[in-house]
């Protein structure tokens, strides 16, 4: 038994396009990665200039989604936020994806008590209520944008090291790796050379689905006023604001909400499509 | 099989004390001690009295021995906040999370039954694609804003039901009246359970369905409505249960989030304003209890699979 077959792009890109929705999803992420790096040029007004003789405006040709409790412009808030929002999603998920790789790795390669323990480790954070954990450390060491993205990162990366220790125990007992440690190659050339390689179709399917899980617990943190701070917009600290103004103003808690659902609907619905794309198990189907 | 109980209860054991730890060693390696202490109006030696008084100059271990200690025994403390024992405050909300939780659990098992089956059954049919679509955005639908929208157009636009709270302020308690405060936000805390619940029937019962026996009891001219029920969702139910066991976590970190939209007061939103307001003795105690009440429940599912599945021998 070899690895997977090698696949081309093209031959993958042909395969993903059958799913409607995966494509759907791919353009929209674009889109809204494209708008958070353009933020700047982009947004309309300064999202935190307040205008208090003009609190609630409905949509109009000044401002497209009108303004908010403050007279700030709502979609450049929503614009500006997306780039808060999605930066601490991909940088919460590399964070766990590291932690993931490491731990993973090191149980897959040691094996005996390392693995046991690891592994034991691995289960105990999947069984405890870690959003309670989470809501503790951001009490103690503050609630700021850096803080989230570790809080987050060190609670999402559980899935990850058990793919990675998985492939490696998939991969390990097969020639090419049995010939690699014939010629001594070290432990660490061998995961990052050889077996991270296999691991990599998971690994990816892994990481699209933890910047959904990523962007959702942001966005929750940051409505329950423990995440990224106000003034500086988030899709989530938007709702809150939004949420004390529900009565005069209820569509204001209907865009941030959107476009949160949106980028996770899209994240999740692209990680479903690339795992039926990219595992060889499911060639065919 | 005796030695499976008492090794997952050992586990059980192992991971509460390794909780605490860490919920103990989070709060002592806080930049300067205790929230408490740091008040710019304290009076030094009011501090110093209060340092020792707390026991905040004995070494780390010590303190944690002592924390332990008192809180196996149900004394977590008094709440910086509210100035009454952190003890009394959970166990007023205990029943109210409960009661919330357990609302949208058993809604969520009881809606998941049939539209899983339905979804397996008529698998590749428009409405297995209805069911697929729904769950998947259950699963992607963020709990705050699911919130937010029912109370904008049940609170807001139509007026039917409460938009805070558990009961109607000054008047008389009605189990009606609790009800309709319930509504809402068990509904919105069962959309996640429900999805994910759904898809594992689905998934589950295609399985069962493929099996042989089920062949053999549709040849022999069983109905198909004693079929399903008696044969196949019973078989498909078991792995249900491990499911279940994962979605504790989720469900109670849910309730967080609900009991905070909906104003219910809960074990969740003592855990929100204690973080917010940095009241250390009330989240540290129902950080703990959540914790001890998932690995129990964790333990409880796990020991019924053996129970429920005789051809599974625990070991």
């Amino acid at each position: 038994m070899s690895g997977p077959p090698v696949r081309s792009i093209l031959y993958l890109w042909r395969r993903f396009r059958r799913n409607r929705l995966a494509v759907l999803a791919l353009a929209y992420l674009a889109l809204v990665h494209v708008v958070a790096v353009a933020a700047p040029l982009l947004a309309p007004y300064d999202p935190d200039a307040m205008d208090l003789l003009d609190q609630f405006a409905p949509p109009s040709r000044e401002h497209w989604l009108g303004t908010d409790e403050t007279g700030r412009d709502v979609l450049a808030r929503i614009i500006v936020g997306a780039r808060t929002s999605l930066a601490v999603g991909l940088a919460a998920m590399t964070l766990a994806i590291v932690i993931g790789i490491t731990l993973g790795g090191v149980s897959g390669l040691c094996g005996g008590g390392v693995d046991a323990v690891i592994m034991r480790i691995t289960d105990g954070m999947l069984t405890v209520p870690t959003f309670f954990l989470a809501l503790l450390v951001l009490a103690v060491f503050g609630s700021n944008t850096v803080n989230v993205v570790l809080v987050i990162g060190a609670t999402g990366w559980m899935v990850v090291a058990r793919v990675v220790r998985a492939e490696i125990l998939r991969t390990m007992p097969q020639d090419f790796i049995v010939a690699s440690r014939a010629l001594g190659v070290g432990a660490l050339r061998l995961l990052t050379r050889h077996l991270l390689p296999q691991a990599l179709p998971s690994l990816i399917v892994a990481a699209t689905l933890g910047v959904a899980y990523a962007v959702l617990t942001e966005s929750a943190l940051s409505y329950l006023g423990l995440g990224v701070q106000p003034p500086t917009p988030t899709w989530g600290n938007m709702l809150t604001g939004a949420q004390h103004y529900v009565w005069k103003r209820p569509i204001l808690a209907v865009y941030p909400g959107a476009v949160i659902m949106l980028t996770v609907l899209s994240y999740n619905a692209l990680g479903d499509a690339l795992s039926d794309t990219l595992d060889p198990r499911h060639a065919g189907t | 099989m005796k030695t499976y109980v008492v090794r997952r209860i050992a586990q059980g054991l192992i991971v509460l004390f390794v909780v605490s730890a860490a919920i103990f060693v989070i709060v002592h390696s806080a930049p300067g001690g205790p929230a408490l202490l740091n008040q710019p109006d304290m009076d030094p030696t009011v501090a110093k009295e209060m340092r020792q008084s707390l026991g905040l100059d004995d070494p780390i271990p010590v303190q944690y021995a002592r924390w332990l200690r008192n809180a196996l025994t149900g004394h977590f403390g008094k709440s910086y906040q509210h100035s009454i024992a952190t003890a009394d405050l959970m166990v007023a909300r205990i029943p109210n999370t409960l009661l919330l939780s357990g609302t949208a659990l058993v809604l969520a098992v009881l809606l998941a039954l049939p539209l899983g089956t339905i979804s397996a059954v008529y698998r590749y049919s428009w409405l297995d694609y209805l069911a697929t679509v729904v769950a998947f955005a259950g699963v992607s639908i963020p709990v705050f804003w699911l919130g937010i929208l029912m109370i904008i157009l049940f609170s807001v636009t139509l007026g039917w039901l409460p938009s805070a709270g558990m009961v109607t302020i000054g008047t008389a308690f009605s189990v009606g009246d609790l009800l309709v405060h319930l509504v809402m936000p068990a509904v919105v805390l069962a959309t996640f359970p429900l999805a994910q619940l759904t898809r594992y029937v689905r998934a589950s019962m295609v399985d069962v369905l493929a099996q042989d026996y089920i062949r053999t009891a549709r040849a022999k001219g069983l109905p198909e409505a004693a079929l399903l029920g008696r044969h196949a969702l019973r078989n498909a139910l078991i792995p249900m249960l491990t499911v279940l066991g994962v979605l504790t976590p989720r469900l109670l970190g849910g309730a967080v989030i609900t009991e905070t939209i909906f104003a219910w007061p809960g074990l969740g939103r003592l855990a929100v304003d204690a973080a917010i307001t940095r009241d250390y003795p009330v989240i540290m105690g129902v950080t703990l209890l959540v914790s001890a009440f998932v690995v129990v429940s964790n333990l409880v599912t796990d020991l019924l699979y053996g129970v429920v599945d005789p051809r599974i021998t625990l070991q």
